[in-house]
């Protein structure tokens, strides 16, 4: 089968891609987008380094075909508040509380915890464990990560304040 | 190795007309796609077989739950999500709610749906176990109409349904107050963790006690047999008889003869059978000490 257009709007800009309208939304992320924050761990829906949000949905970017993206707007890693040239107040707390090491699950981690925050922005341990089950890290042991989003929750916090 | 994409082809149709007369042309070779989160890792994994597929996952008309005075109506592309989010769910099927909650993670369960759980067919399912407790019925659209069948049934063999080759599940309905009130409502899935893990057993276990004796029993048990399995004998054995030790330990050796577990990646036969009845005698016991509402198992 021959190639499609698919318009995608990620991080803002809209993007008019020609792709096997099978491709995974990821490869079409990192390959034609040209964002590459977006990681491939497993490929299977199980680690969660793929995450993005789709029309403010978290999703696992390798389990979506791009045909069933088109016309959604998209955020990546990439496009998560003050990543661009500043760190917002997540990405800090992942820096200097130490949620993140080797860096292969941290997009996803970003996404998936800011996710969390923005349907619940005091969330306890428990929540943070549930809200990030579904991304796995082999470094951390994932104590950090959770103090991150505790330390993450605390900043924006006193930024609304 | 993951799959060759010109291998397949992929089509978005514009309605649900547009998708059944797309699987009308050809019966059997569309297949339908929703939210991807089985497909897609067939694909992965260089085992999806080539073919055609029909993205459903835009089409508004497959979307929402509805509550009327008799049932519960849920789109075929209901997520998990839309089940934790919805509170008439939580307040009347809180064993669904239980089932979606166990299902993956939040970005599996904003993407698996209700309708794909019960065709991709997997015996391993978490959802299919509670709709069949709750008495579940699901539709079935193709251009020569649209038809409700009881969910009790469906699943005829290993990855076998009663589905016509052009017809496409549209919705599930349940009925309203299942098992009456005071019914009590066992979900159970025995997996290596809470979130992503595929059950080693989940149980979905509805019953409800008047005068002492069993008025009300539905069960499903996933992984334990080919099919999403009804626990139709142990509920025979019960119904109208008084809770009593005996009646139990009878009602648990039928349980245990009823399922058909086999070795796997994920667990044994044995580990199956075991848990399998002991799941059965929890839930039986916590009935017959009068427990109504839902079981937290948190």
């Amino acid at each position: 089968m021959s190639h499609v257009n698919v318009t995608l709007t990620v991080n803002g800009t809209e993007h008019t891609v020609s792709v096997h309208p099978m491709a995974r939304l990821l490869d079409v992320l990192r390959t034609e987008v040209g964002l590459t924050g977006t990681k491939e761990g497993c490929g299977e829906g199980e680690c969660g380094a793929c995450s993005v949000f789709i029309d403010g949905v978290l999703t696992n970017a390798c389990l979506v075909p791009v045909l069933s993206a088109s016309g959604t707007t998209i955020q990546t890693v990439e496009g998560l508040e003050g990543a661009a040239e500043t760190l917002g107040p997540l990405q800090q707390a992942f820096i200097e509380t130490g949620g993140a090491q080797c860096g292969i699950c941290t997009p996803g981690m970003l996404v998936a915890a800011a996710s969390l925050l923005r349907r619940n922005p005091d969330p306890s341990d428990a929540q943070i464990r549930e809200g990030l089950a579904g991304n796995l890290c082999r470094c951390t042991g994932y104590t950090r990560i959770v103090e991150s989003v505790v330390d993450a929750a605390r900043r924006m916090k006193e930024a609304r304040s | 190795m993951r799959g060759y994409l010109p291998d397949y082809e992929l089509r978005a149709p514009a309605s649900v007309d547009e998708a059944l007369e797309t699987m009308a042309q050809a019966p059997g070779q569309w297949r339908p796609l929703a939210g991807g989160t089985d497909v897609m890792v067939e694909l992965a994994a260089g085992k999806l077989p080539p073919g055609k597929f029909l993205s459903i996952w835009q089409l508004p008309e497959l979307r929402g739950i509805t509550l009327d005075d008799d049932h519960a109506i849920l789109g075929a592309l209901t997520t998990y999500s839309d089940v934790r989010d919805h509170a008439g769910m939580a307040a009347e099927y809180p064993m669904l709610v239980q089932a979606a909650r166990e299902s993956g993670a939040i970005a599996i369960q904003n993407r698996g749906t209700l309708g794909g759980n019960i065709v991709n067919a997997s015996p391993a399912a978490d959802s299919p176990p509670a709709l069949l407790a709750y008495g579940a019925q699901i539709e079935l659209a193709s251009v020569r109409g649209r038809r409700w069948v009881d969910y009790r049934g469906f699943h005829t063999g290993y990855k076998q349904m009663g589905r016509q080759p052009d017809e496409l599940l549209t919705r599930i309905r349940m009925p309203r107050t299942p098992g009456g009130a005071g019914a009590l409502h066992d979900y159970r899935k025995v997996g290596t963790r809470k979130a992503q893990a595929i059950s080693k057993v989940c149980l979905a276990a509805l019953g409800r006690l008047d005068d002492g004796k069993v008025a009300y029993l539905r069960a499903g048990v996933g992984s334990v047999a080919p099919v999403p399995l009804d626990l139709v004998k142990t509920e025979a054995a019960l119904l109208g008889k008084t809770l009593d030790a005996a009646t139990i330990d009878a009602a648990v050796a039928v349980a245990e003869a009823e399922v058909t577990p086999i070795d796997d990646i994920r667990s044994t036969a044995r580990y199956r059978a075991v848990v399998s009845r002991n799941l059965v005698r929890d839930f039986l016991t916590a009935l017959a000490a009068g427990e109504t509402g839902a079981r937290v198992h948190d």
